[in-house]
């Protein structure tokens, strides 16, 4: 747009063209059929099945896990940045890449260490039958592999954005008098605001679409230990197609509701977000 | 002052030693501590226990499945991730903002969602299933399959890691290699790919990682026939199904140490996309 060269007006269409197709074929047309099939034998059908006593439980379940998971996030996330973006120290750089290490850890493995700490044959397996605790098969299971799989979502945009913003103006509110909790609340916080919440929003929709990681700790206890996504996989699996889609609009109503947030953030609030522009 | 792995710039700021310790903890409580678990586990197999599950035809033949049609998906994400990200950057067109939001789709929504959607339009009976069986061609329940649902969760990492480097390329260089006489083809293909190519691979190497350990959105679409459309991570669960536990770690520790390959790999090439930002 601004530059002088550009290509000739024909292939510039083109181009578009191109790009536009592949985008409806392999994201729009995708998302459209998730609503167009859970329609498909009208909205008595679709109502009767996302009011379904264990499409309601795994919903539950769901808010209680992402309920969870989220602020423990939220909490690891400040933290993190606290740390990482505020002050120098000596395997900062190692640090950044054990908190992405989950990105590049297959969800099903995420899953599996758990099972391998708390399950049956697993370390603490016998232990905890001993004293009745039930962490693999239930909910905590779920808790720890949803933290696991968004563990470095919070973090991953807070530490870029605090770098950016530097510490002079907490340096500053300290020199004053300030204590850090509240140089902390006042002054870092309301910098960071937009940032944390772009953060929780990616996190809390993966925390809630997550499945394999969840699928493998989970047991697939109907009516107990069945999330939303985990459901899905049952109704169609049942050959309840209908059903498995109405199910399936309310997850992508939540990843259209983020995207829309997600949009907004980066329009309005770019400069107080990490790596959108000044 | 003191020396070693704490040492760090005096500052007046408070709260290090809080911060520090609750992040260590809570990543070791949730990371660190389990991952090493599994190699522990895998440590403690029997040699011969390790290679009869880890490299058994079945499991060879999933590595295969998942590393090929993995590269052969980030290939072609490179390829329309570049172009989306090009048409993003350079042109102006009505529902620019729209597109561009929808290319994080893949962030937003959940993967078992993508996956039965995916298998609605590729089964036989489907939208577009329908119309392909007709010409002949097969995609969903075949490897084809798993290489479409891996295209959707991969794509936004190009896209996204490509922008940002291309949105800052100034004009001037396009325009000096113009002045010189180059054509629009010979401009893009010897200064503007060069610039965006480390970005372009760290996209590529992400959306490749991703896709290795992908499973929600491919167990549905992929049929999971052993020998032919069963991906590793499949494998894995379904091990665990039949409680070899021991089975299902070597697996995983030979998907764990794949991934921490590709980890050094984009460490690396971001190194490489910050000295060429910085230069």
């Amino acid at each position: 747009m601004k530059t002088a060269v550009t290509e000739p007006r024909w292939l510039r269409w083109l181009l578009i063209a191109l790009a536009l197709g592949f985008l409806a074929l392999n994201l729009a047309l995708p998302l459209i059929v998730v609503f167009a099939e859970a329609f498909r034998k009208g909205a008595d059908a679709y109502l009767a099945a996302i009011r379904d006593p264990e499409a309601l439980t795994a919903l539950r379940l769901t808010l209680t896990v992402a309920a969870i998971a989220v602020p423990l996030n939220i909490v690891f996330g400040l933290a993190a940045s606290w740390a990482i973006a505020k002050f120098d120290f000596r395997g900062k750089a190692l640090l950044v890449t054990l908190i992405d290490l989950p990105f590049s850890v297959s969800p099903v493995v995420a899953g599996l260490i758990y099972v391998l700490l708390f399950g049956m044959q697993g370390w603490f397996g016998p232990w905890l039958r001993d004293h009745d605790v039930q962490i693999i098969f239930a909910v905590p299971g779920l808790v720890l592999a949803t933290l696991f799989i968004t563990f470095p979502f919070v973090a991953r945009e807070l530490i870029p954005l605090m770098e950016e913003q530097g510490r002079e103006e907490e340096e500053a509110a300290l020199s004053l008098g300030a204590s850090g909790w509240a140089t902390f609340r006042r002054v870092t916080l309301p910098n960071i605001r937009w940032g944390l919440l772009y953060g929780v929003l990616l996190c809390n929709a993966r925390a809630m679409g997550e499945f394999g990681a969840v699928s493998v700790v989970s047991g697939h206890i109907r009516g107990k230990t069945n999330t939303l996504p985990l459901h899905i996989e049952i109704l169609y699996n049942e050959y309840n197609f209908v059903a498995a889609f109405a199910v399936a609009t309310l997850l992508a109503g939540l990843a259209l509701v983020t995207l829309v947030v997600k949009s907004f953030l980066e329009w309005r609030y770019a400069e107080q977000l990490a790596g959108h522009g000044a | 002052m003191r020396t070693g792995l704490l040492q760090r710039r005096a500052s007046i700021l408070p709260g290090f030693g809080l911060t520090f310790g609750l992040t260590l903890f809570m990543l070791s409580l949730v990371v660190l501590v389990p991952l090493s678990a599994v190699f522990l586990r895998a440590a403690s197999l029997p040699a011969g226990e390790f290679a009869a599950v880890a490299l058994s035809p079945r499991a060879l033949a999933a590595y295969r499945l998942s590393f090929g049609t993995a590269a052969l998906a980030a290939a072609l994400n490179t390829v329309f991730g570049l172009l989306t990200a090009w048409v993003l950057v350079r042109y102006d067109f009505p529902g620019r903002r729209i597109v561009s939001a929808l290319v994080d789709l893949p962030f937003a929504l959940p993967t078992a969602v993508a996956g039965i959607a995916l298998t609605a339009l590729y089964a036989p009976n489907g939208w577009l299933g329908g119309a392909l069986a007709a010409w002949g061609v097969k995609i969903a329940f075949t490897p084809l399959g798993v290489v479409v649902a891996l295209i959707f969760v991969g794509l936004p990492f190009v896209v996204r890691t490509v922008e940002p480097v291309l949105a800052d390329l100034g004009p001037e260089v396009e325009e000096a290699a113009a002045s010189l006489g180059a054509s629009r083809l010979q401009a893009f293909g010897r200064v503007i790919l060069p610039a965006i190519a480390p970005a372009l691979l760290t996209g590529a190497a992400l959306a490749f990682a991703r896709a290795l350990g992908e499973y929600g959105s491919v167990i549905f679409i992929a049929g999971n026939l052993p020998m032919r459309s069963e991906i590793a991570p499949l494998l894995i669960v379904v091990q665990l199904e039949q409680f070899n536990v021991g089975g299902a770690t070597a697996i995983a520790v030979t998907m764990l140490l794949a991934s921490f390959a590709l980890l050094l790999l984009i460490n690396g090439l971001q190194v490489w996309q910050r000295r060429r930002m910085a230069a």
